[in-house]
């Protein structure tokens, strides 16, 4: 290969992408890019509650009495924790995938699909936690 | 192998804020998982949640605790230094929000231990 | 101020090593002219880039301490730790020889970014009227006195991260011509600089702003490129 061969094969985006179509690609990672943006604008709200939240409550120990006393039937705490775990589930595998995309492990697809796992986990187990201290 | 920079490249704030933000995410991608796992115990019934409680009522666990909340905290600040970065009208690198971050992470931190403790 | 500066080069290409000489001290001496008597007087063989030796064309662009600096810039006395200096080439760049870095790469993104302006006006057509204090020619003019040294490119760690990556300066120069609106590229532009080689892969380090001689601040542009590029994303448009 000669030297700019040698170039364009390093430098090429083509290179480090799984997908067909650089443009359809780079539609991709445009959206994804905004959907981590605006579920990181409803994390801030959900956090700032939730900091406070328990830093209420931790006061004094914690019991699962008293966790489930708060929040079984609590349907707005169910509604507000749902909207918590759903924004989660959006914005932290699109940052683990960045992560991982600029280490020497996560060239080609693989990023996505651990991401696409940690979002499946985390949106089931997250969920299934709200209906257990809401519901049970 | 292309050369590269080290350490002495990355000794400004801006890059503080950036290493902050993504070890603080790492850590807390790492510790959502097992978070809802413990939370879901609650489906098990009162018992189950509380047997867990009372595994991890202990300083090991608290020091924890207490170090993912000031990740939290720190991840939030620096987050939102980004979003008014990406999304305001730009004002420079708000370096004066790094230092409003880590203060903010900092009483956090504080007042969760306080109230740990207290 | 020590009598003579213990200064460390780098020899050889990516891969090589240091080599220490003694360069005797002066007046305001800046790091160029180290580099310039090591050549001159001491060892021929040392290869390195220069040009207006006055802070204008930034061919002079080196790692000084781990830095990226226009040596002509740099003075002796600002840098210097206990007497010592280390002088590399521009990391993120392929070496050719001692402080030679190849910079096809580096302009090659930029004219991947669609960095060249494409009007269509002729000289028969009038002129075409741009309103000096209009937000988009005020976002132009921030960026507009870039003259391509590299040092923000051999700044950032994405560049590093990601061989892809199109780099500050590319992306700075997109985002001056996509406020310019006399250019008829702008769609092809956008799909140019979006996505994981382009703006979406930047991570507000801020190393770029931080030490451009410019006073440039690619993040800038940047954090508008990817504003632009998502509601494009939006709309279907890109």
């Amino acid at each position: 290969m000669s030297a700019k061969e040698r170039f364009q094969a390093r430098t090429a985006p083509e290179a480090w992408s799984a997908e067909s179509g650089p443009v359809s690609d780079v539609r991709r990672q445009a959206l994804l890019w905004y959907w981590q943006r605006v579920s990181a604008m409803v994390l801030a709200l959900c956090v700032v509650v939730h900091l406070a939240g328990i830093i209420y409550a931790v006061r004094g120990g914690l019991t699962a009495a008293e966790i489930l006393g708060r929040t079984r039937g609590n349907w707005a705490f169910g509604a507000f924790y749902a909207v918590f775990v759903v924004a989660c589930a959006i914005h932290a595998p699109i940052g683990v995938a960045n992560v991982i995309g600029e280490t020497t492990v996560g060239r080609g697809s693989s990023a996505l699909v651990i991401a696409s796992v940690l979002g499946v986990a985390m949106l089931l187990m997250g969920l299934s936690a709200v209906y257990g201290l809401v519901a049970s | 192998m292309i050369r590269t920079s080290d350490y002495r490249a990355r000794m400004h704030p801006g890059y503080w804020a950036f290493a902050v933000h993504r070890v603080s995410g790492l850590a807390l991608a790492v510790f959502l998982p097992v978070h809802f796992w413990a939370l879901g115990l609650g489906l098990q019934g009162e018992a189950a949640l509380d047997g867990f409680l009372r595994v991890t009522d202990n300083a090991m666990f608290r020091l924890g605790e207490w170090g993912l909340v000031v990740l939290l905290a720190a991840h939030l600040t620096c987050g939102v230094r980004l979003l008014l970065i990406e999304f305001a009208p730009w004002s420079g690198p708000r370096k004066n929000l790094i230092a409003w971050a880590m203060g903010g992470a900092i009483a956090v931190g504080l007042a969760f231990a306080l109230a740990l403790i207290g | 101020m020590t009598e003579s500066l213990k200064v460390r080069v780098w020899r050889g290409t990516d891969r090589g090593t240091f080599a220490a000489y003694e360069v005797p001290r002066s007046e305001s001496q800046t790091v160029l002219d180290v580099v310039t008597h090591i050549q001159r007087r001491i060892d021929p063989t040392l290869a390195y880039r220069f040009a207006c030796r006055v802070g204008m064309c930034g061919s002079c662009a080196m790692s000084v301490n781990g830095i990226a600096r226009w040596t002509c810039r740099t003075h002796v006395s600002h840098v210097a730790k206990n007497g010592a200096v280390e002088i590399a080439p521009l990391p993120n760049l392929p070496v050719i020889k001692d402080l030679v870095t190849d910079m096809r790469e580096f302009f090659d993104k930029w004219s991947r970014a669609k960095g060249q302006f494409r009007g269509t006006k002729t000289r028969g057509d009038d002129f075409a009227r741009i309103a000096p204090a209009s937000a988009e020619r005020i976002a132009a003019d921030a960026g507009i006195e870039c003259i391509g040294c590299a040092v923000c490119y051999a700044s950032c760690d994405v560049v590093a991260w990601r061989p892809a990556f199109l780099g500050p300066a590319a992306l700075n120069r997109a985002w001056t011509l996509v406020n310019d609106s006399r250019d008829v590229r702008q769609r092809d532009r956008l799909r140019a600089v979006a996505g994981d080689a382009g703006c979406h892969s930047c991570h507000t380090q801020g190393s770029c702003g931080e030490r451009c001689p410019k006073h440039i601040e690619p993040t800038a542009g940047i954090a508008g490129l990817k504003r632009l590029a998502a509601r494009a994303a939006i709309r279907g448009e890109l």
